[in-house]
């Protein structure tokens, strides 16, 4: 994967309003299905909304957590956080995992209880059609 | 959906450098946190886009729009996010515009230039040269 050096970055964020790349953010967009196309102010509100959420899910885990006495951040205080919040929901669910299996998972890990959950759902749909 | 699967990931150093600016100083962030937010992120865009896609198909619209999406935010439950996503729109906006007219400026800064240097020469060359010149046009992305 390349990585913009640290002063591109800046430069662009500062010309664009963004950290993140849009062009990745609209490529993300454009697998959704259904969607046509994007205007540009969508895409800009997307990627910035992304950051928002970046910022959301780190800082809550991080204030729920354990960690906060070990002054660190682990994937079981995302876990946990994921969880327990209703707006973190949607990581829970069959579209989480689909992108998880595309994104390369971590099957030892949390949000894989549902992730094992769908895959057991995965194989009797597949086992109905056969 | 995407050809090749490591296209849907964002940047790890992006996401790593918000994470640590969102958090307190000198937190140490597990790889497997990083990764995970970053996954998140990834489900975040999807489930958006698809939400965003939903207020325009119901205005038969086939182009989603910023409304779209500060709707989809809504639908979401991230409230927390229209004003702070509002005020960048903006900056944004207003940013898009005076690059257009940097732009402008700069073709007519051009066609000064070239007026100035066909000053020296023939009146009739200089007409000739500037039917010749092609009108510039800036495309937009």
């Amino acid at each position: 994967m390349s990585e913009n050096s640290p002063h591109a970055d800046a430069h662009s964020a500062a010309s664009k309003g963004t950290s993140l790349p849009v062009s990745r953010v609209k490529l993300i967009m454009k697998s959704s299905p259904d969607v046509s196309s994007i205007n540009q102010d969508a895409l800009f509100l997307t990627t910035k909304a992304t950051e928002l959420f970046v910022q959301y899910l780190a800082l809550s885990s991080f204030n729920g957590g354990s960690g906060k006495e070990t002054h660190s951040l682990s994937y079981s205080d995302l876990a946990c956080t994921a969880e327990q919040t209703d707006t973190l929901q949607f990581l829970t669910d069959k579209l989480a995992d689909t992108i998880m299996l595309l994104t390369d998972i971590l099957p030892k890990k949390i949000f894989a209880r549902d992730y094992l959950k769908s895959l057991e759902q995965i194989q009797e749909e597949k086992d109905a059609d056969d | 959906m995407a050809e090749r699967p490591e296209d849907l990931n964002l940047p790890n150093a992006v996401i790593t450098r918000i994470i640590k600016e969102a958090l307190p100083d000198g937190v140490n962030v597990s790889k497997e946190a990083r990764r995970a937010i970053s996954q998140a992120a990834s489900v975040f865009v999807l489930y958006a886009t698809s939400c965003a896609n939903n207020f325009a198909m119901k205005a038969k619209r086939k182009t989603l729009n910023a409304g779209d999406v500060l709707a989809a935010m809504e639908e979401m439950e991230f409230e927390r996010f229209l004003e702070p996503l509002r005020e960048a729109l903006e900056v944004y906006k207003k940013g898009q515009k005076g690059k257009k007219e940097v732009s402008e400026q700069k073709r007519k800064d051009k066609e000064k230039k070239n007026d100035a240097e066909n000053k020296g020469q023939e009146e009739e060359e200089e007409d000739e040269r500037m039917e010749d010149e092609p009108e510039e046009e800036e495309v937009e992305n």
